[in-house]
């Protein structure tokens, strides 16, 4: 019964970032673990290096940040907007999701 | 400085040859004169012979005092004191008394020439005498040893002992002996002896290992690092109390589970992902930011956006369309029911089946969340179409749900597997016809779950969860009044009306209204089975939905078929209000805020807020909803924290929308007066406004069973 469960949830996970990758806006979208590697990307693998790199630092800064403040609180997850896009960050225990959306025109 | 005083102060000597070399002070001559002075002394010694060589005679430096005879022959006085030269002659101290400088008068004049620590020490000295104790254990095992042989060692003694005192001798002698064996020494400076012993050559001798591999790696410790250790720790701890409360519960377990451990290993890292459920949760919370950001004037309007136009009308509101939820494959089918969950506001459900008789295909109900419109968080397909479904009051994530083939289930929504926990079979008293509205209930006296359902086959049936199965239990059935057509008939046949809607009184929970397909509605009690307690003949058509009132406790709406929506008092079998709309009504709702606000969706599209307070014949708000046209509105509900409305039409969406401030509002309070909040000052508003209609009906309108007309006025819409 485990295996069966273990397999739908990997179903709905496949289906859940499928959605996400042909969202409107989403430029990018990349999965990477703790230790440097990436699960899944979305663009071309230079970008994915550097931009993996970079952001895992700042997120851990920013999650240094927030716990430094509370221990008891913890960061749920980050936006950084920029001029030609926006940037999600979602951290978690093991992994980091980054997306990348368009900027709405209004 | 002048050289050491004993040098200085040579007693005089006389002059032993007086020869011209006499004696000259060493210090005064210069120093290459020194070998010269030696020849001298050798000379005094009168050692050597005296040697008139030329190379012997006394070389005379040219800076020498040259004196005269007379002068060299002149006798200078020494005296020897017993002064220290090198001692100060004028010591000065501070008295403090006389606030002065004092000279000592005496100075210490003793002169340390050599100094040399010893490391013996007087046997009867106070250290010595300890020394003696402290070995005195051994002291006393040696003298019996040593007595043995005192005699051999007497020998040796140089004591003045006579052959009498030989009694005394021998512990004399013992303590002699006993003292050269043990040799006393002092404490501080003792010095043992050593000697050298031969040192063997050293030799180095090395070998090349292979270095270990090794990385450096670097952390940085924070408080919440602290803090998550602790965590863990605690955890551990407390699972490890649990473990031992649990021990021989959990064997049995442990060997059902033994089968599933080998689950498939990929090492992938794409699966491992797949497979962690914190992924799962961070990938929804992206999703939700990403649909944040591409409905975000939405979401602002959500939260932020008035209808500004409202301070200028008075009687009108206007209701904003907010999200449409829509998903592919209900697309043909029509929504059913709607449901917000009772713990988590911003989450509901929509129940997809057919209303058509002939097309009945498969079902399904999807579980929304307002923060993510764009797709659904649960989906749940069904065998047939779903009719009704509502949420546990406590258990967030139990559903029942009734459907067109005359079944009900329960599911949890939170279950991975997508089938029902419970399902009624056609043996286990499942409807023979479509359930067209469930509800569930308090928990009865044993603590069971239950839930009340009624279909067209006219039974009112209250299903209970006891463990595993479901069971139920007939609490009404909707018998006609057969008018006496046939008076020669001996079996009298009693058929059942069509049950199309209930619900129950919020304070009163065993009294329920049931709607039906005839056009009446029917009060009940859960206590009396067989009789309805009273009857109303509301509509000419089916009613699709009987609503309590909120807060009042006797008021009720009901809407059908026949176009219209009546208020109702339930002691009075004439409606207070009667609306027309135009088109035939799917369904009506109370809102949760005011006892005098409710809302009413048409087939023609148009959603319909109603303020009694405001206005009791017109609605304020009068709009079309949906985006094609010929789609009927098929529900509608309030949500309890937001100011929206929902409404799903036939075509498989939900229309998302927000109420305009006049919509919400709370009557004007004037100064001095205050306002009685919550479900009493609601009823007591509701009350002032049915006593200012009903003063002039009292007489007539009372427990009239057939109609009549009244001067309630019926209004007429455009």
């Amino acid at each position: 019964m485990s295996s069966t469960v273990v397999s739908t949830q990997q179903a709905e996970i496949e289906e859940t970032m499928k959605r996400i990758q042909t969202h409107k806006g989403v430029h990018g979208f990349v999965v990477m673990s703790n230790d440097g590697s990436f699960v899944r990307s979305t663009i071309d693998n230079s970008t994915t290096m550097s931009l993996t790199g970079l952001i895992r630092t700042l997120s851990d800064k920013a999650k240094s940040c927030v716990r430094d403040l509370d221990p008891q609180n913890d960061l749920t997850f980050l936006r950084i907007r920029t001029k030609k896009q926006e940037i999600l960050v979602a951290p978690d225990k093991d992994y980091l999701t980054i997306v990348l959306q368009a900027n709405e025109q209004h | 400085m002048p050289n050491k005083g004993g040098v200085e102060k040579k007693p005089v000597q006389p002059v032993i040859n007086g020869s011209v070399a006499a004696q000259r002070r060493i210090s005064q001559l210069p120093r290459n004169s020194i070998m010269g002075n030696f020849r001298d002394d050798e000379q005094d010694f009168g050692n050597m012979p005296d040697l008139s060589d030329e190379a012997l005679r006394p070389v005379r430096p040219d800076d020498q005092l040259k004196l005269t005879e007379a002068e060299l022959n002149e006798e200078h006085t020494r005296i020897l004191t017993a002064r220290n030269p090198q001692a100060a002659e004028n010591i000065v101290r501070y008295s403090y008394k006389d606030r002065l400088f004092k000279p000592i008068p005496h100075v210490d004049q003793l002169a340390v020439h050599f100094q040399l620590d010893g490391n013996l020490i007087l046997r009867d000295s106070d250290e010595g005498r300890r020394q003696v104790a402290r070995d005195g254990g051994e002291y006393t095992i040696e003298e019996e040893d040593e007595a043995s042989t005192p005699e051999a060692e007497s020998t040796e003694e140089k004591t003045t002992q006579d052959g009498e005192d030989e009694d005394d001798e021998k512990p004399v002698e013992s303590s002699a002996t006993n003292g050269k064996t043990k040799k006393l020494t002092n404490q501080f400076n003792f010095s043992e002896r050593a000697s050298q012993t031969y040192n063997n050559p050293c030799r180095d001798r090395e070998t090349f290992v292979e270095q270990t591999p090794r990385a450096v790696f670097s952390d940085n410790v924070s408080q919440w690092a602290i803090f998550d250790a602790y965590n863990e720790d605690f955890d551990l701890q407390q699972k490890a109390k649990e473990k031992e409360n649990k021990k021989s519960s959990t064997k049995k377990d442990d060997d059902r589970k033994k089968k599933f451990v080998a689950t498939d290993l990929s090492g992938d890292d794409m699966a491992k992902f797949a497979r962690s459920k914190s992924a799962s949760i961070s990938l929804k919370i992206i999703e939700r930011m990403i649909n944040q950001n591409t409905f975000d004037d939405i979401a602002q309007d959500f939260k932020y956006w008035e209808d500004a136009a409202d301070e200028y009308r008075e009687q009108e509101g206007s209701l904003l369309p907010l999200w449409i939820f829509q998903y592919d494959l209900t697309k043909k089918l029509a929504c059913t029911n709607l449901a917000w969950n009772s713990q988590y506001s911003d989450l509901f459900a929509v129940a997809f089946g057919s209303y058509d008789f002939l097309k009945q295909t498969r079902g399904m109900f999807l579980v929304y969340s307002l923060k993510n419109p764009s797709f659904p968080e649960y989906i749940f397909q069904t065998e047939s179409g779903v009719m009704c479904l509502d949420f546990h009051h406590h258990h967030p994530n139990l559903l029942c749900c009734g459907f067109y083939d005359g079944s009900v289930a329960v599911y949890n929504v939170a279950d991975e597997q997508k089938r029902p926990k419970y399902q009624s079979t056609a043996r286990n008293g499942k409807h023979t016809d479509p359930v067209w509205q469930v509800r569930w209930q308090k928990d009865d006296l044993d603590g069971n779950l239950n839930f009340y359902s009624i279909s067209s086959d006219g039974r009112v049936v209250c299903w209970t969860l006891v463990k595993s199965d479901l069971m139920y239990a007939d609490i009404v059935q909707l018998k006609l009044e057969k008018p006496a057509t046939e008076p020669n008939e001996t079996l009298p046949l009693a058929t059942l009306g069509c049950g199309t809607c209930f619900d129950f009184n919020k304070q009163q929970d065993y009294l329920f209204i049931v709607g039906t397909e005839e056009g009446k509605i029917h009060k009940c009690s859960k206590s009396y089975n067989n009789q309805f307690l009273d009857t109303f003949d509301a509509h000419h058509m089916a009613i699709y939905a009987v609503r309590w009132n909120t807060f009042h406790p006797k008021i009720f709406l009901s809407c059908s078929a026949d176009w219209t929506v009546k208020v109702w008092d339930i002691n009075y079998k004439v409606p207070l209000f009667t609306y027309d709309l135009g088109s035939a009504v799917g369904d009506i709702a109370w809102a949760p805020y005011s006892s005098t606000v409710f809302a009413a969706c048409t087939a023609d599209g148009k959603v319909f807020v109603f303020d009694l307070n405001v206005n009791k014949y017109e609605p304020l708000t009068e709009q079309i909803v949906v985006q094609k046209k010929r789609t009927k509105l098929t529900h509608i509900t309030f949500n309890r924290n937001h100011p929206i409305i929902l409404a799903g039409d036939d075509r498989g969406n939900v229309i998302s929308l927000k109420l305009s401030p006049n919509l919400r509002k709370k009557p004007k309070v004037k100064k001095g007066q205050d306002v009685a909040e919550g479900t009493e000052g609601e009823s007591v508003k509701l009350d002032k406004i049915l006593a200012l209609i009903r003063d002039p009906d009292d007489v007539k309108s009372k427990g009239v069973p057939t109609q009549q007309t009244s001067t309630t006025p019926i209004p007429t819409t455009n």
